[in-house]
């Protein structure tokens, strides 16, 4: 009998030291970038693990910095992403509140050209959505505004899939008692889908923070730092600072550890919701 | 639904409501929305009319010449210095914008079929209003109308915006990028281009890119499917030892691992690729506990082919096995365990237990999902984008790497040097028609499993 408890023990501590080891590994690069953010550093390279010389001059330098208004990036993508965050749950919840309750005869064939759509690789419609916006003359906040809600009816899938698992008879009930099918809508639909809502609505806020595509077709060409978004705007800095502004790289890291942090906190509080959208949808087939 | 047993009303023909339909029902086939109006269907009618209206003033003066320029996209090919007799002086003729000439003309094909739509509805809502004034039935009023929209009608109404949306942010930019595959839109045609049917294709398949095109197909599909099982091998494994009878505190193990997945991409990526630079701290450290004597070239422009894309795929591990760790996690946790208890009582060890059951039901919920990321990572841009750019640079390559996808040089090719943008078109519709085939496969493969 102590044999196998011996042995329960071994393989417990094997799979502790496994796992420490493997935590290590995946944390270690995280755990440099913080580090290099306060490193002191102008070569436009961080070659050492641990810093030789710690400063907090990055940090004070990103935001004063007059070649890269970090500021302005941040109040830009403040307000682009709130109201793509508040147009897009409405845009999203409503396609696919309709899509899981009500019945029309356009239903199904809208979801198969929703997924044909998706299947097209969106880069593949930047140059049209460039020429789009120029004729627009929507080379700006807003035009970057306009597509990210432009496509929010197609991201229907994970709230199809929730309001899928609310029962129907909710729904037949508050019929029966004479409501509209707006009020079912707005009395039973959205109080019932709150954690729907937060989920999409937090999606929906994290994009224009992460995108640095998009936003540098589309804001690339007025040549104004000032109206660039925080990820195209540290994207464009890293750039330039490979080339020719290279002691600006430890700044570039200090940026991106001060916008990584808010996003990394928002991502852990929303990984349970895309957990069950997944599994959702895997459920089903 | 428990409303579909509605009565059906008597049917009409079109010909019954025009021959026997009053002046405004008969008005209504030509100027839509009358017979709304006639029925005091204000909102409904005034609606009709003014689009109709709108219609027929945007027609004649800039939808004709819209259509009729999409068949040439503009006459003028070239800049050139013609005289102008009225003036007598010679002025320079810029070539016609192809791109706005093809846009407008597709915005003109949207907007006619648009019109068709409404004028079906106005002859839909027509025959409706015939039919229940011919039976002697209540005609919904205005008010009645409006109600619907937010009852019966629920539905278009709520859909509307995210219609329009869709239309002129999804459709129009995939009608128009299709079209420009048909295209000689290039370097050599950038501003003046016109149609040159299957030419592009040919270009990518068989002619100058075709050298590119193919190794880059083969090493897309490699990645993908390294991309893919790696991710959910190693993460089924991964949730499985932090699931595993005796290790404590399994939130924050799984926390730990989370924070990869949930730094933005950029970050990340671009730091990965400093802390892998031939420079950068990963050779540093090899270097000071001595298991190297020469920094390695992982993923710059002198590193082996090789040794970059094995890098990018274990770099695309360390991004993707939290997220396979935290759905695998789900799975396992709704898992059946009296298979296990029985495979336990027969005297199966862990791994029997992993091979036979739990892996094999873990496959059976995934499978779905496996294959959407499948297709993920086929357009996986942000990984190869961000941490290699595509380097090592490939000679025998037409603008593209050793270790690019098609996606990052379907990029290459349209905001690169090459500026081809017919071929990027190109391969957009060969990227779609690959990951239709794969989505077609699954979604047959998981109506099998439905059946069996």
């Amino acid at each position: 009998m102590k044999s196998y408890t011996n042995q329960k023990r071994l393989s417990l501590i094997f799979r502790y030291v496994l796992l420490i080891l493997l935590a290590i590994i995946w944390i270690l690069p995280i755990i440099w970038i913080i580090l290099a953010s306060f490193s002191y550093n102008n070569t436009g390279f961080v070659s050492t693990f641990w810093p030789e010389k710690f400063t907090l001059q990055n940090y004070v330098g990103i935001f004063t910095n007059p070649q890269y208004p970090i500021g302005n990036w941040i109040i830009n993508t403040l307000v682009v992403s709130t109201l793509s965050m508040i147009i897009s749950t409405f845009l999203t919840i409503s396609v696919a509140y309709v899509l899981s309750r009500l019945r029309f005869a356009f239903r199904k064939p809208f979801m198969q050209i929703a997924l044909v759509l998706g299947m097209f690789p969106g880069f593949m419609s930047m140059i049209a959505l460039y020429y789009i916006l120029k004729g627009l003359n929507m080379l700006n906040l807003g035009g970057l505004l306009l597509v990210y809600v432009g496509g929010a009816g197609l991201g229907f899938y994970v709230a199809k899939g929730f309001f899928d698992t609310i029962p129907r008879s909710i729904d037949e009930a508050a019929e029966i008692d004479g409501a509209t099918r707006w009020q079912i809508f707005t009395h039973i639909g959205l109080p019932l889908s709150k954690p729907m809502i937060v989920y999409t609505a937090l999606t929906a806020f994290i994009a224009p923070w992460t995108d640095f595509i998009f936003s540098g077709i589309i804001l690339s060409t007025s040549g104004n730092a000032k109206n660039y978004t925080i990820a195209y705007g540290l994207y464009n800095m890293v750039h330039n600072a490979k080339g020719n502004a290279t002691q600006y790289f430890a700044q570039f890291v200090a940026g991106c550890v001060v916008i990584a942090i808010p996003i990394t906190i928002l991502f852990i509080f929303m990984q349970k919701f895309y957990v069950n959208g997944i599994t959702a949808g895997a459920d089903k087939g | 639904m428990f409303r579909k047993k509605k009565h059906v009303a008597p049917k009409a023909t079109y010909r019954e409501v025009w021959t026997k339909g009053s002046i405004a029902t008969k008005l209504s086939f030509i100027l839509m929305g009358s017979n709304a109006l006639a029925n005091k269907q204000w909102v409904k009618g005034i609606a009709l009319l003014l689009s109709e209206i709108i219609f027929i003033v945007w027609f004649i003066f800039s939808g004709i010449s819209a259509l009729s320029m999409l068949v040439t996209l503009g006459s003028n090919k070239s800049k050139k210095v013609v005289y102008d007799a009225s003036q007598g002086v010679y002025v320079t003729k810029q070539p016609s914008n192809s791109v706005l000439i093809l846009l407008f003309g597709i915005l003109a094909i949207i907007l006619c079929l648009a019109i068709v739509y409404l004028y079906i509805i106005n002859l839909r809502s027509t025959r409706k209003n015939y039919i229940l004034k011919r039976d002697g039935k209540h005609i919904p009023t205005n008010k009645e109308e409006i109600a619907s929209l937010f009852d019966t009608r629920l539905h278009s109404t709520l859909m509307a915006v995210p219609l329009i949306g869709i239309l002129f942010f999804t459709i129009l930019p995939t009608v128009f990028m299709i079209s420009m595959a048909f295209t000689n839109y290039d370097r050599q045609h950038p501003i003046a281009f016109s149609w040159t049917g299957f030419q592009a294709f040919g270009n990518v398949l068989s002619g100058d890119l075709a050298g590119t095109f193919f190794p880059v197909l083969g090493w897309t599909l490699v990645w993908a499917v390294m991309a893919t099982a790696t991710t959910f091998f190693f993460g089924v494994l991964l949730a499985l030892l932090i699931e595993s009878k005796g290790i404590k505190h399994k939130g924050f193990w799984r926390t730990i691992f989370i924070i990869v997945w949930a730094v933005p991409q950029f970050v990340s990526l671009l730091m990965m690729a400093q802390f892998l630079d031939y420079q950068g701290a990963l050779n540093t450290i090899l270097m000071n506990i001595g298991m190297i004597a020469h920094p390695i070239h992982f993923i710059d422009n002198q590193a082996s082919p090789l040794v970059a894309r094995i890098t990018v795929i274990i770099v695309n591990m360390w991004i993707g096995i939290p997220v396979s760790m935290l759905v695998s996690t789900a799975i396992i946790q709704n898992l059946p365990t009296d298979q296990i208890e029985a495979a336990k009582i027969d005297g199966a060890n862990a791994v029997q237990i992993f091979r036979s059951i739990t892996f094999p039901q873990i496959l059976f919920v995934m499978a779905p999902s496996l294959i959407q990321q499948f297709i993920g990572n086929i357009n996986n841009f942000n990984v190869i984008f961000l941490l290699t750019g595509g380097a090592p640079m490939n000679n025998n390559y037409n603008g593209a790497g050793s270790t690019d996808l098609l996606v990052t040089w379907l990029y290459n090719l349209t905001f690169g040097q090459e500026q081809r943008y017919n071929a990027s078109a190109v391969l957009g519709i060969l990227i779609f028609i690959i990951s239709a085939v794969f989505s077609l496969l699954a979604y047959r493969h998981t109506n099998a499993f439905k059946e069996g």
